[in-house]
């Protein structure tokens, strides 16, 4: 009975997955040609680099034109962050840590950690300060940065992130990014309306709001996943 | 062009296998670790297709940060897929 359920279910499914794509020819290209003038991949291609004077399209998109999806991508990652310290969080006396990694690694890669943590974290300060002029952004800057964190808390067992730093930054961040969001919609008509002025193509400061935003999501998705991390690390159960 | 088209399906091949160790495999580190070679793959393959910041993405995310948390969460599990799970309450840290 059960089984006759699970492949009656199997075959509605694939009656409606059949039926979606058999007009779509294999390998056709279903956006058309990114040449003509009414495609909305145009429009991106062109106005960006005109209007916005962001070398980076993606970043562009991302943060400009879909800014409040951006938004809430953030709240969703921090809603996760906060969903497991709400789970996992132990209080704690002062001054007391729970061990995961119960002994030091060994020489070498403690030495070779705190050698290549500061490269880490300027890699990742670089891609998030420099994610409206070459490939990356917030996200992936943070990420970056996190496993840097990561790398010494693998390595030295009395390695920690003060929770209370951690949150104050992913706080204001947070905050940061609403307050731009905010002044679009004082100054001109729309929230996360691109207020500065745009600058030059491919200078540092560029993008009216777009490296002001991404420096601010950077900095909150790195806190949020060091966050993640200590709390996973000091967790113990009594396996 | 051939000889791109023959290193994207050795990546692809590589990926389906990964994927499939992934699947069949009983003992979950092996697996975690089959799922991060997913992921330096499809970073690969992303950054071969032009898309290099979800390559940066792939590589940051999948290739550390997810394979370091599940790794995290078989220790305090069990790492055996067909062991019997631990079903004795965890510590909350509340009776203080």
């Amino acid at each position: 009975m059960k089984k006759a359920i699970v492949i009656l279910l199997l075959a509605v499914v694939g009656y409606s997955l059949a039926v979606t794509f058999a007009d779509i020819k294999f390998g056709a290209s279903r956006l058309g040609n990114i040449a003509e003038q009414e495609n909305v991949g145009s429009f991106y291609l062109t106005e960006t680099v005109k209007n916005l004077s962001v070398a980076n399209v993606v970043t562009a998109i991302v943060v400009n034109y879909r800014g409040f999806d951006t938004l809430g991508e953030v709240t969703v990652l921090f809603l996760a962050a906060s969903a497991l310290g709400s789970i996992l969080y132990r209080r704690r006396k002062e001054g007391e840590h729970e061990e995961m990694i119960s002994k030091n690694s060994s020489q070498l890669l403690q030495s070779g950690a705190k050698l290549i943590f500061p490269a880490i974290l300027v890699l990742g300060a670089y891609v998030f300060i420099h994610g409206h002029l070459t490939p990356g952004g917030g996200f992936q800057g943070g990420a970056i940065i996190a496993t840097g964190f990561l790398l010494m808390f693998m390595s030295y067992k009395d390695y920690h992130v003060s929770h209370s730093v951690l949150m104050w930054v992913e706080s204001l961040a947070g905050v940061l990014f609403v307050t731009v969001g905010f002044w679009g919609l004082i100054t001109e008509q729309s929230f996360l309306q691109n207020t500065l002025a745009p600058g030059v193509v491919n200078d540092l400061v560029s993008g009216g709001i777009i490296p002001i935003i991404y420096i601010a999501v950077g900095f909150k998705v790195a806190a949020e996943l060091t966050g993640v991390l200590e709390t996973l690390l000091n967790f113990k159960s009594n396996k | 062009m051939v000889f791109n088209a023959i290193f994207l399906s050795i990546l692809a091949l590589i990926l389906i296998a990964a994927a499939l160790y992934a699947v069949m495999q009983k003992d979950l580190l092996y697996a975690v670790i089959a799922t991060g070679i997913i992921s330096l793959v499809l970073s690969v393959y992303f950054f071969i297709m032009q898309a290099p910041d979800v390559a940066l993405t792939e590589a940051a995310i999948g290739i550390a940060l997810t394979t370091i948390i599940f790794i995290i969460t078989i220790r305090h599990t069990s790492r055996r897929e067909d062991e019997i799970p631990v079903t004795k309450e965890p510590d909350r840290g509340d009776n203080d």
